[in-house]
């Protein structure tokens, strides 16, 4: 065979511009079953990797445009389903799959990304239990993350109105679906750090398809929700959802209305909490007060005033006057008596008395001296007689000094006219 | 004591509790925490017992300052 010349040879790019016509014309819209392998992400963004099975390999690309949109990042041995085109990159001339779509197989896509992004997370403690903060004791404002007219919203406020928690609810809307809704929740939960006037957070939504909590799947919210200062409660969807900020948030609630609730019983258990404070704070008090009142009253009863004590003085006073003057009477009456008695004795020794008893004193003519013996006397002697009453002057006409024997006294006759002559 | 925090005036209540239950304190100093206590929990109580909800919605403003407007509900 004789080797042509060189008329009519093709050019390396000519022949690689051909090939890339056919190739690329006859697939445009390729569906690859395979499994990843060599998989590199470098920093333009780009993903590059192969796609093999058993006997072949092809190499493949995953420009940034495109992989932003994927839920799950790739994975080397992953079986994926892709959707492109193939072309060929002439510099090399190489064949390559341009991959727009990738879905795994076997798991969904957001299984898969969730799956990866939950052994991410823990990898890095995001959610480790030790770094759970207690919700607050008493929140007063609680910051809510959601749709401005979804169920969430209406639900918490139902909640709360109910409970009668008197709190302030301050709302962030966000769209909580669709693209870019992840770091619109993410963006709000950092301006309520910001904003700094929450005590707590809810972030959630009601329920929907997986598809519809995607959002709160995605890192931007986990992130966020890790970053908080502020304690976040998560509620996502239904009781059986369990969504990454579920996981990272301080507290799950299984719904927008459970977490609402947690918030409000807080309060209530505080309300009670007060109350039995003021019981430990009255009770022993006023027992203290009790006992106090009776010991008080004690000493008040053993205290006796001074007045008192005037009144008692003043009562012995009158007492000890009575007795005085009762004490003088008596004496005053026995004096009395002693001076009666007294005088009746003087009276019974008065010479007068025994004159009543019909005696006569006889005195001397002078009235000097008692005659008290006969023998003093002589006849014709004149003589003065005392009697009990009156007195007289008289005569002795006969003596006999004797105390028995005769007495010659002259007859009344022989009297003498005018002897008994008046004394005065 | 009328702005205090509820968390301020609840620890202050609760220290008083614990104050006078240990139960050495003299007469003037534990009717002084006892009027200070029942301030403390009637603050407590006027925080508690505020049950009208407030709704408001947090808006960030252009200039990346916040506002605080009313809840469309």
């Amino acid at each position: 065979m004789k080797f042509p010349d060189g008329a009519g040879a093709l050019s390396v790019s000519r022949l690689v511009g051909l090939i890339k016509d056919v190739v690329e014309e006859n697939f445009m819209q390729v569906l690859i079953l395979g499994e990843i392998a060599n998989f590199s992400a470098p920093a333009s963004g780009h993903f590059y990797l192969s796609l093999k099975d058993d006997n072949a390999q092809l190499r493949a690309v995953m420009f940034r445009t495109q992989n932003r949109l994927l839920r799950f990042r790739p994975e080397n041995g992953m079986q994926v389903l892709c959707a492109g085109r193939v072309s060929l990159y002439s510099q090399r001339g190489e064949l390559q799959v341009v991959v727009d779509h990738m879905e795994p197989q076997g798991q969904g896509a957001l299984q898969v990304a969730f799956e990866q992004l939950k052994a991410r997370l823990a990898a890095e403690g995001l959610f480790d239990a030790a770094r759970k903060r207690p919700l607050p004791t008493f929140p007063r404002t609680i910051g809510v993350v959601t749709s401005a007219t979804g169920a969430a919203i209406h639900d918490i406020l139902q909640v709360l109105r109910r409970r009668g928690a008197g709190v302030r609810v301050l709302l962030r809307p966000v769209r909580v679906q669709g693209d870019g809704a992840a770091l619109e929740i993410a963006e709000a939960i950092a301006d309520l750090n910001l904003h700094g006037q929450a005590d707590v957070l809810i972030v959630g939504r009601g329920g929907g398809s997986t598809e519809d909590l995607w959002a709160f799947n995605e890192e931007p919210v986990a992130r966020a929700v890790y970053a908080s200062r502020i304690p976040v409660i998560s509620a996502v969807g239904h009781e059986v959802d369990v969504s990454i900020s579920d996981l990272v948030a301080d507290l799950r609630a299984p719904t927008p209305s459970a977490a609402a609730e947690m918030v409000a019983k807080g309060r209530e258990e505080l309300e009670r909490h007060v109350d039995h404070l003021l019981l430990r704070l009255t009770g022993p008090m006023q027992s203290r007060l009790v006992v106090l009142r009776e010991r008080l009253n004690g000493l008040r009863r053993r205290l006796r005033s001074p007045q008192e004590r005037l009144r008692q003085g003043g009562r012995q006073l009158v007492d000890l006057q009575r007795r005085l003057q009762s004490a003088m009477a008596q004496r005053q009456r026995q004096a009395g008596n002693r001076l009666g008695l007294a005088c009746g004795r003087l009276d019974a020794l008065s010479p007068l008395a025994t004159l009543q008893r019909g005696y006569a004193i006889v005195f001397d003519a002078q009235g000097q001296s008692v005659i008290r013996d006969a023998a003093q006397l002589t006849p014709g002697q004149q003589v003065r007689i005392r009697l009990p009453r009156g007195r007289f002057c008289s005569r002795v006409e006969a003596v006999q000094p004797l105390e028995d024997g005769p007495l010659d006294c002259p007859s009344p006759t022989a009297q003498v006219p005018g002897s008994a002559k008046s004394l005065d | 004591m009328s702005e205090m925090s509820f968390e301020t005036a609840l620890r202050a209540l609760e220290e008083i509790v614990e104050r006078l239950e240990s139960g050495d304190l003299s007469l003037e100093d534990s009717l002084n925490c006892f009027e200070q206590g029942v301030k403390h929990a009637a603050r407590c109580q006027e925080l508690l017992k505020a049950v009208e909800l407030q709704v408001e919605t947090l808006l960030k403003q252009q200039d990346g300052t916040f506002g605080v407007g009313k809840l469309e509900e």
